[in-house]
Parts: C-alpha cells; sequence; structure tokens
C-alpha cells in the first residue's frame, strides 16, 4: 500500500525541518510553508518520510493511504523495493 | 444585509426545460402569491408531515429523486444521510442557513416566505438518520428570528415536530456557513474552519455524526417526501433534477430571488443585453465569464463546467459595461482576504498579496511584473487550505484576469474603460478586527 503526505495546514506553522528531512518530496514556498509532491511516497523513502513526520515540531505531517486506495505499480526509483503489508484499507 | 429590499419573482419557464409545463410547475419552494405561507396556509397546501415512521426509510426516495445539495457542492444528499443514518449513534441535524455571501438572498428568501418546508425538511431529515436533535443555524437577523422562534413554538404545540430544534446565531463572518466551521461555533467555539479528518458526518456537534444540510435542500427533501421523486423529477435535467433558488444581481444593482428549473438559460434569468460586459456565476468563490458566452450558457453543471463554472448556490450577477471589471475584483479580493480565518499559512500570505496585486493592476500604473507575481501567488494559494476559502478566492481572480485582460492592457496605458466610479459589487462594510468570530451573544 503507497503512502501519501499530507499537511495539516491548520496545525503547520512553517518551521520547515520537514522540507530539510525530506528535500525529495518536500519544498517550502516563499512564506516558508511546505508544498508537498502530489505522488505517493516511493518505497525507498518511506523510512525517511516516517522520519519527516515524526519531526514535525507541530505535528502537522501526516502519512496516510492513498486517497483512491490503489497501489501504484512504478517502481522505486533507485532504491531498494521492500514488500509493504497492506493494512491500511483503501476507501 | 437584509432581505427587506429583496423582491422575488418567478421564472416563467424556459424553452429548453419544457417551458408550458415549468409555467404550471413552478413555484414549488415559494409561495405562489408572494405572501409568507403560515402554518394554516402551508398545511392547506401540502397537508402534514409524511414521516416515515422509522430510520433510513426516507434515503432511498431521495436517491431516486436525484436530489443534490443546494448551499454550494452539489453533494448528492441521500449520501450524506446514509453516511449519518449508519454512523451508529444518535446524529445531530443543522439546516444551514448562514448565507454569508453577499451577493445570495435565496436562503434568507426562502426563509421569509417558506419557512414551513424548510422546518418540515428539518424533522424529516432528522427522521431520516435518526435524529432528536436539530438545529436551525442563520446569520443574526431578530426580526426573522422572534418570527421563527414562535412558529417553532406553533409547531410545537401542534404536534409537528418530533426531533427538538435549536436556533443558534452564526457569527457575522464570510465563512460561517463553511460545514467544519458550523459544527466549531456549535461546539461553542469560533466560526473557523477544522482540519477534516473527522469529516463532520463522522464525528460533529458535542463529538456525534452530524448532518449539515442547506436550507433550500431541506425544503426540496420536504417536497420529495410528500410528492416522491418521479415528481422532482419532472422539472430540471435527467442529470441534474428539479428546481432551485437563484440570487441574480441585475445590471442595474437590483437583487431578486428566483426559483427556476435546472438547466433554464441564463438569459432568461438575467438581462444580458449590450449593457452587460460580463457575468460572475457563483459569486464571490466564483467565476467571471464574458456575458457573449453567458448568453449561451444555462443553469446547470452540465452547461457551466465546460466553460470553467459551476451552477453552485445559483447566485448570479451581471456587471455592467460601464463598471470597470478589474476594480470590482480588487474590492472584492481585498474582502475576501479580510475574511480569511487566517489560520492556514498560504490562505493568510497568499491572499492578502493577491489582493495588493490586484489592487494595483486596478491603478493607473501598475509594475510590469506585477502580473507575474499575481498568477505564482495564485498558485502557491490554491488547494492548500483546510477549507475551500483559497480556492474559491483564487478562482475568482483568476477568472477575472482571464476576462478582463483587455482593462488590464488599458490600465497600463493609463486609461480605464469604467464611466462609473461609483462600486458596483456589495461588499459588506466588515468588521474592523477579529473580535467577532465568536458567537454574539
Amino acid at each position: 500500500m503507497s503512502k501519501q503526505l499530507r499537511v495539516n495546514p491548520i496545525a503547520c506553522s512553517g518551521h520547515g525541518q520537514c522540507a530539510e528531512l525530506l528535500p525529495e518530496l518536500i519544498k517550502l514556498d516563499e512564506w516558508g510553508y511546505p508544498v508537498l509532491d502530489a505522488r505517493p511516497v516511493p518505497p525507498g523513502l518511506d523510512r525517511t518520510a516516517r522520519r519527516a513526520v515524526a519531526s514535525c515540531p507541530a505535528l502537522a505531517l501526516l502519512l496516510s493511504p492513498r486517497r483512491d486506495g490503489r497501489p501504484r505499480q512504478a517502481a522505486a526509483p533507485g532504491g531498494c523495493v521492500r514488500r509493504q503489508r497492506a493494512k491500511d484499507g483503501g476507501t | 444585509m437584509t432581505t427587506s429590499g429583496t423582491t422575488y419573482l418567478m421564472t416563467e419557464g424556459s424553452p429548453g426545460t419544457g417551458g408550458q409545463q415549468a409555467r404550471q410547475l413552478l413555484p414549488r419552494l415559494l409561495s405562489a402569491d408572494g405572501r409568507p405561507a403560515g402554518l394554516p396556509a402551508h398545511l392547506a397546501t401540502h397537508g402534514q408531515l409524511p414521516y416515515r415512521g422509522r430510520r433510513g426509510l426516507l434515503i432511498d426516495e431521495v436517491h431516486r429523486s436525484g436530489l443534490t445539495g443546494r448551499g454550494g457542492a452539489a453533494f448528492p444528499v441521500h449520501r450524506k444521510l446514509a453516511a449519518v443514518a449508519a454512523a451508529g449513534r444518535r446524529p445531530v441535524v443543522v439546516a444551514n442557513g448562514a448565507e454569508s455571501e453577499p451577493l445570495s438572498a435565496k436562503d434568507k428568501t426562502l426563509l421569509r416566505y417558506s419557512p414551513h418546508l424548510v422546518l418540515d425538511g428539518l424533522q424529516l431529515a432528522a427522521e431520516a438518520v435518526g435524529a432528536r436533535r436539530a438545529v436551525l443555524y442563520l446569520h443574526e437577523d431578530l426580526p426573522l428570528h422572534g418570527w421563527l422562534g414562535e412558529l417553532l413554538f406553533e409547531r410545537r404545540s401542534n404536534g409537528l415536530d418530533r426531533a427538538d430544534v435549536d436556533l443558534v446565531l452564526a457569527p457575522p463572518r464570510f465563512l460561517s456557513g463553511q460545514e467544519t466551521a458550523v459544527v466549531n461555533v456549535l461546539n461553542g467555539g469560533p466560526a473557523l474552519p477544522t482540519f477534516t479528518p473527522p469529516r463532520t458526518f463522522e464525528r460533529g456537534v458535542g463529538g456525534l455524526p452530524t448532518l449539515v444540510q442547506n436550507i433550500e435542500t431541506l425544503a426540496h427533501l420536504a417536497l420529495i417526501a410528500r410528492y416522491g421523486a418521479a415528481w422532482f423529477r419532472g422539472l430540471g435535467t435527467a442529470a441534474e433534477p428539479g428546481s432551485m433558488l437563484a440570487s441574480i444581481w441585475q445590471a442595474d444593482g437590483s437583487p431578486a430571488v428566483r426559483e427556476a428549473a435546472v438547466g433554464t438559460p441564463l438569459l432568461d434569468l438575467l438581462g444580458l443585453g449590450d449593457h452587460v460586459q460580463a457575468v460572475l456565476i457563483g459569486g464571490y468563490h466564483g467565476t467571471w465569464l464574458p456575458a457573449g458566452q453567458a448568453r449561451l450558457l444555462s443553469l446547470s453543471n452540465a452547461a457551466l463546467r465546460p466553460a470553467g463554472a459551476t451552477a453552485g448556490a445559483g447566485v448570479l450577477a451581471a456587471l455592467p459595461a460601464r463598471c470597470c471589471g478589474l476594480a470590482e475584483t480588487a474590492r472584492v479580493a481585498r474582502y475576501l482576504a479580510l475574511e480569511s480565518a487566517g489560520q492556514c499559512g498560504p490562505c493568510l500570505n497568499g491572499l492578502p498579496r493577491i489582493a495588493t496585486a490586484l489592487a494595483e493592476l486596478a491603478g493607473t500604473s501598475p509594475r510590469g511584473p506585477v502580473i507575474n507575481d499575481l498568477e505564482r501567488w495564485a498558485g502557491l494559494t490554491s488547494g492548500r487550505g483546510a477549507c475551500h476559502h483559497p480556492d474559491g478566492a483564487v478562482r475568482f481572480v483568476r477568472s477575472a484576469l482571464r476576462v478582463f485582460a483587455a482593462e488590464i492592457r488599458r490600465h497600463r496605458q493609463g486609461t480605464c474603460a469604467a464611466a462609473a466610479s461609483q462600486p458596483f459589487l456589495p461588499v459588506p462594510a466588515g468588521p474592523a478586527a477579529e473580535a467577532d468570530w465568536s458567537r454574539p451573544r
């Protein structure tokens, strides 16, 4: 099951830590707020993404199952492909 | 904002939707004689409330009718009903009459002329989802409130109402009617949107599953419960059945509320002669279209979506040729920026910048790069809030940049086509501070 990054824009106060930890998927806009990559988190970045979520001082970064619930077939860019257990039911 | 100046006129139907038939079938919601319908008159016209006797029984009929929410989002009503009914606990039902859009008057008008249809719909929706508690949520309008309080007492005395109805005042802010803000107010908080999930139908008022429906949607529901889905589908299109109320701001500045079959040509609702340069569809979260394009369109999502607009809550305004569309948009954009809840970084930072850049464009000597800034900020602001306020505001501004492109060029050359300097679109003399986000006492 692929995961998607999401930000709670009310909780986010623009610390910017997420963009430092996960520059592959998160950039900061000109006001310091995160702009998230719309793609699902590639398996190779899964661990880093979870670390970014855990380090957000405002607890504003979330990792949730993809909305459409369809696992993507795309290969991870340059990383090892690990099999993940599909424990989150999609909608 | 009151409806005292708002006349309501019935549409005479249209060739596109079987004009003859529509003429006989409208109005459905508003009283035919133009007078507020009291309880005896209401019961004489429509009969007693058709309670089904059990939770869930009405939902199939609503499903077959194809009724969608008339608050703007056009979400299928049966799906909301089913989700709340299935939530397991005793839910709460909210009739959302916080009509904050300055161009819209249809909910206030409906409450004034056909209050019992709305209150019937509230009771029937409550039964459909198994709620015993209902809320009527409205902007402050003391005469209307006093009167509705009397009507509620009269209904209870006559044994009509099964669910208790509380009247609750909405703070006078643009976002007061946003669904999660409604729940926030009813939970004792300010009228600020919240992050979802949890969705309102899962956890809303008092942590209970909550059904929030627009006032007009509930009135349609009361009619569908009585006359059935096939009757409801007797007007409108197959994909978008029924009638809807439209709030209309004519080019001469006069407002009106009309009931029309979905799919009625805009020409039948708005005067669109040569004196009109553009039409705003969907209010201040909506889309500007050139008048020439609007003349060919009708009031349905099927017709409007390809043009980049939606029927929404049926808000239409015709901009006269003597006004500057750029200056009008800049004024409204400033209002929308001030009405941002200020909770989400992109909206808090983006909307004021966008409004300032628009004001510069609408001035006499805009800097060259201002349009690039505007487009970049629009991209950074849209789709990044907890609610859809930034998305709607950006949609409105972007459509203005397209439709008033010639006006932008004229302003660069130091001229403006507008003969009138009087503001045209209504913008409330907004609250100066953030003081009144919370419930009025």
